[in-house]
């Protein structure tokens, strides 16, 4: 494909979301009108990030682009006012001024030093690699499905939630400049069109979160709002600080400065970026953000909040990981990414609310991801970003599911998930899948936590192994508690009706497909995706890091769990088995919920997993974690940054 | 080297449930002998799975079978890749998988000892598993490849230099092997607590099928203890051998001694020995190598 | 091999005064030790093949008994345990009390003693234990019959 067919696809990509927010933002009445355009919006995106892909996998090299940027410089600093009114209107409307001064802080410098003319001009503004190819897809693919699934979700989310007033066209047409952000952030290679993406990410956010206006909701969203603008004047000042004083435009020149040039004044914006990162991923001690972030309605949790907009942190973090080897700011991401790692694993056990267990896996794993990063060397980084993709794809569909049962039974509570295997099979099947992708071999997300490790012990990061390990045990006892609460076939359960829409459908099946499809295809994605990559980043060549003989076992496994249930079934029905009641010391009263009590009454059974609150509740370890990563993460900036100046 | 792949696979298929039974017939009589009491048969076991399966199945839901049968199949498939000399740590991934679905088995019936049972079972995994794969990172660092087969081909045996490790191991597997004071989520004792535990709810065949996939996961167990002692000299085999069966016999020692204690006490000792032993071992390590 | 050598025991007390409870338990130490038989408690009627009851039957114990029995797998053997297991011994005229453990279930054999002595116990549980054979005897055929039949 030639050069100008790739541009044209690149601003198709970041521009035409845009253009279809307008429109949705308009079509006010509900009908298979403004459906069937969604549809067809999506599926465009979806297609042309899989030409994207195929052009790039054959092209082979990455480009760059330098274009005519002075229009586009004047309108994305226009863009950035912009946003700044935005965020004095609903501070100065809700009377929360920190969020007006942050804003400020950060748009007024930017501003000045693009007017004054001390702004420097960059290489190239757009790059497509293969890392901005991996992100497409998950942004293009796992947005666009949630994108469909919203559709029919916010159907059943307002029949249920009378009290909250329909802006159904506002919530979707901001899903979609959302997508739009997303990939102007993975498309830009110059830090201040990253960054104008960035706070268009966190705007959307911002507005998705205080969706329903309740009370909650407005403040939860301002607390994302805060910490992102924080972590947004934190990419500010490393905007300025490069621009002015290292007289680099965009983060492959950092790169280079950092790594071939030696030089060592580049910590200071890499700390910076990095801070940025953090808050962005919500990384302790930010992950409160994103705690409160689930009162939104599931879309905004799955695409914002796990598959997507977290993931622009990681990736900037792993743009810089050439940067962050073997120094001081290194250290910082490598150790708060550890410590969120195994510190939101044990609070992950504690709760009940399904979305919030999700909330706490997600920031875990995106530790995990960060001291990836961090660690700066091809092996981690491999795992870096096979993390990334396997986490986008498993969590959207846990937290679609999630949504999906919530609407269906009204509840997103665990404990109210118990039996539905025989209430909703075909969503506890989904949901099942989903669990399996996050923890359990042969799945993606245990490989990538394998190449973890390794990349961690040929490091020699003890800090990180211990983290890894114990997190690790703690992942396994949240996922399996909940996989418990959906197998239990409860006697004459009856099964609830199928009140799931087919969009929604449609996007929990691909999904599902696309969690062992990944899984089946990871030695192709690495080999033709990853390690290009990889090897570009850190100008080595590593053989893969897991071998053929490991992926021939693990495609053993897998076809064993598929082939499992079939030859079970099989043999089961060749041998009828008698059913009976369950064991409740001789008085069950037959329907195996109800038991006889000392009086000869049925009482009603109930099981409950455990929580442990006394001991990892978050009222024992949220102030702690909070505590110890707040102090870490100041003194190792100061560090950072000290020792740079 | 694939025909001695395929002779461990092949040795470990037939001959693993005869050892796994008799160990669990010695581990019977010389609890008894230790109590004073004659005690059963030595091939006890095998008296009591031929029993299993000669009972009418009775189950609490039609979901079980798929789930104990996975259970079964995967322990035996990680005993396979064990002593085929494959991935240390993909056989562990792969158990606990097959951990997975016993505990899902133990879940889908419903009952209350069942769940409780199954509930303390993810504790106990939880406790151990930093545990194991520490131990694998030990075997790692000093031979340079998980693979087993390269771990045994080693000059010096790997415990020279993972002390720590090894003691951690022996440790943790009290909880592996169900022994008191870990016992908490099943135990062949006569501590009726939350009655049978995980397995409650099973019964005939599929309670055989249990007890058979617990005689492999045992041999694959002393494996690994076993693994820390070879080395390339042939002799180690039976060095290895006798350190997996004096283990064995140690905890059978400890069962006797120690009363079952609480979920909480188990944890916590579990990963401070963990972290201890096993934490100062690889710091060591790490510092060294 | 017989299903003999492995009788695995779910011991139920109904209403007795636990007398012949104990002698039961003391049958599992180390002077009487009926391990050695290959018999071992579990709590659980699911696992168990013999049902060791003790203590008779009344209003409130006759369905837990019923719903215990229908729990264990086939072949199984019930054995009452005690002079009150039997027949309702020095309860047999209290309001209360039906009688033995025969009005509820079928029991095979009777172990009669107040309190039963352990040796007695373990005579009691070696007759049920060669009963369990011949009840799986007696399985295999009607099964191999059925099978002609279908």
């Amino acid at each position: 494909m030639e050069n100008g067919d790739v541009m044209t696809i690149v601003a198709f990509l970041i521009l035409f979301p845009f253009f279809a927010a307008v429109v949705l933002s308009q079509m006010k009445k509900p009908g298979k009108a403004r459906d069937i355009f969604l549809y067809c919006c999506s599926a465009l995106i979806i297609a042309a990030v899989i030409a994207l892909t195929a052009d790039t996998l054959t092209a082979g090299i990455s480009r760059s682009y330098l274009i005519e940027t002075r229009i586009w410089d004047r309108i994305i600093l226009a863009g950035e006012f912009a946003l700044m009114v935005l965020v004095f209107y609903y501070g100065f409307k809700f009377r929360k001024y920190y969020v007006v001064l942050l804003s400020a802080a950060q748009t007024v410098p930017i501003g000045w030093m693009e007017l004054s003319g001390r702004s420097v001009e960059g290489e190239v503004h757009i790059t497509v690699d293969n890392l901005t190819v991996i992100m497409c897809l998950v942004v293009g693919v796992v947005g666009s499905l949630i994108c469909i699934y919203a559709v029919g979700y916010l159907k059943d989310y307002h029949r249920h939630h009378t009290e909250y007033r329909d802006r159904s066209p506002f919530f979707l047409s901001m899903l979609f400049v959302f997508l739009g952000a997303m990939f102007g952030l993975v498309f830009s290679a110059s830090l201040t069109w990253m960054y104008f993406f960035w706070e268009i990410t966190s705007i959307c956010s911002f507005l998705l979160i205080g969706y329903n206006q309740s009370k909650i909701a407005v403040r939860n969203s301002f607390r994302a709002l805060w910490m992102n603008l924080l972590g947004g004047l934190g990419f500010a000042l490393a905007i300025l600080y490069s621009s002015l004083v290292l007289h680099a435009a965009d983060i492959q020149d950092l790169v280079f400065l950092g790594t071939a040039a030696g030089s060592r004044a580049v910590l200071t914006p890499v700390a910076l970026l990095a801070f940025a990162a953090l808050t962005k991923s919500a990384q302790m001690p930010f992950c409160g953000w994103l705690l409160g972030a689930m009162v939104a309605p599931t879309p905004t949790s799955a695409l914002l909040h796990s598959a997507t907009m977290v993931k622009a942190g990681v990736y900037l973090l792993i743009r810089l990981s050439p940067l962050l080897r073997a120094n001081v700011a290194g250290m910082m991401v490598t150790t708060i990414g550890g410590f969120t790692f195994f510190a939101a694993s044990l609070l992950a056990i504690s709760q009940s609310d399904g979305k919030k267990v999700l909330a706490y896996s997600t920031v875990s794993n995106l530790g995990l991801i960060t001291a990836c990063a961090g660690v700066g060397m091809y092996e981690a980084v491999w795992a870096a970003i096979l993390l990334l993709m396997f986490h986008a794809v498993s969590k959207s569909l846990m937290f679609l599911s999630v949504g999906a049962v919530e609407n269906s039974t009204g509840s997103r509570n665990i404990e109210d998930m118990h039996g539905l295997i025989v209430r909703l099979p075909k969503l506890a099947f989904v949901m099942t899948v989903g669990i399996f992708g996050m923890f359990l071999a042969p799945f993606g997300m245990l490989i990538a936590k394998w190449a973890a490790l390794k990349a961690f012990v040929d490091s020699r990061s003890v800090l990180l192994i211990l983290f890894l390990i114990f997190g690790s045990a703690a992942t396994l006892f949240y996922w399996g508690k909940w996989l418990g609460k959906l197998v239990p076939v409860i006697r004459q359960s009856e099964r609830l009706p199928d009140t799931v829409h087919k969009d929604e459908w449609t996007a929990m099946w691909i999904l599902t497909a696309l969690v062992v499809l990944i899984c089946v295809l990871f030695p192709l994605l690495s080999t033709r995706l990853v390690q290009p990559e990889l090897i570009q980043m850190f100008h080595i060549r590593l053989s893969a890091i897991i071998g053929t003989e490991d992926v021939r076992v693990m495609i053993m496994m897998l076809c064993m769990i598929i082939v499992l249930p079939a030859v079970m079934w099989v043999l089961t029905s060749i041998n009828r088995k008698k059913v009976v009641p369950s064991y409740m010391a001789g008085v069950n009263e037959g329907d195996d919920r109800h038991f006889s009590d000392s009086l000869g009454q049925p009482r009603q059974m109930y099981l409950a997993n455990w929580y442990m609150e006394d001991r990892l509740g978050e009222n024992k370890i949220l102030k702690p974690s909070l505590g110890i990563s707040t102090a870490g993460l100041v003194i190792l900036m100061i560090v950072a940054i000290g020792g740079a100046l | 080297m694939a025909w001695q792949r395929a002779l461990g696979v092949l040795l470990f298929l037939v001959c693993a449930p005869f050892a796994g039974g008799l160990l669990g017939g010695l581990d019977r009589k010389l609890s008894a002998r230790l109590q004073g009491r004659q005690g059963p048969p030595v091939l006890q076991p095998f008296y009591d799975v031929y029993k299993l399966f000669h009972k009418q199945t009775i189950v609490v839901n039609r979901l079980q079978d798929f789930l104990v049968g996975g259970y079964f199949i995967f322990s035996i498939f990680t005993g396979c890749l064990f002593f085929s000399g494959g991935d240390l740590l993909l056989a562990f991934f792969a158990l606990t998988l097959a951990e997975i679905f016993l505990f899902m088995a133990a879940c889908s019936a419903n009952s209350p000892y069942s769940s409780m049972g199954a509930q303390r079972e993810l504790v106990q995994i939880m406790s151990y598993e930093p545990m194991l794969l520490l131990a694998a990172i030990g075997l790692y660092m000093i031979t340079g490849s998980f693979f087993i087969d390269q771990v045994a081909d080693r000059g010096i045996s790997a415990i020279a230099f993972l002390p720590g490790m090894f003691f951690g191991l022996v440790f943790v597997f009290i909880i592996k092997f169900r022994k008191s004071p870990f016992d908490i989520s099943a135990s062949h004792h006569a501590h009726q607590e939350i009655v049978k535990g995980l397995t409650t709810e099973l019964s005939g065949s599929e309670l055989g099928l249990v007890e058979v996939a617990g005689w492999y996961e045992d041999v694959l167990l002393l494996g690994l203890l076993a693994l820390f002692i070879l080395n390339r000299n042939p002799w180690s085999i039976l060095a290895g051998v006798a350190t997996g069966l004096a283990c064995y016999f140690l905890l059978v020692l400890v069962d006797n001694l120690f009363p079952r204690v609480r979920w909480e006490k188990m944890l916590n000792w579990a990963w401070a020995v963990t972290l201890i032993f096993g934490g100062t071992n690889l710091l060591v390590l790490a510092l060294v190598l | 091999m017989k299903l003999s050598k492995s009788p695995w025991v779910l011991h139920y007390d109904g209403s007795s005064c636990n007398g012949c409870d104990l002698e039961i338990l003391d049958s599992t130490t180390p002077v009487y030790d009926v391990e050695r038989f290959g018999v071992v408690n579990t709590g659980n009627p699911k696992h168990a093949d013999i049902f060791l009851i003790t203590g008779g039957i009344n209003a409130q114990n006759a369905p837990v008994v019923k719903q215990l029995y229908s729990q264990m797998p086939d072949p199984k053997v019930v054995v009452a345990v005690g002079i009150c297991a039997c027949d309702g011994g020095v309860f047999k005229d209290c309001y209360n009390i039906l009688g033995g453990v025969n009005k509820v279930i079928p029991v095979d054999i009777y172990v009669p003693g107040c309190a039963v002595k352990p040796e007695a116990v373990i005579d009691g549980l070696r007759k049920a234990a060669e009963l369990l054979d011949q009840k799986q005897k007696q399985m295999k055929k009607k099964r191999a019959a059925a099978r002609k039949e279908g």
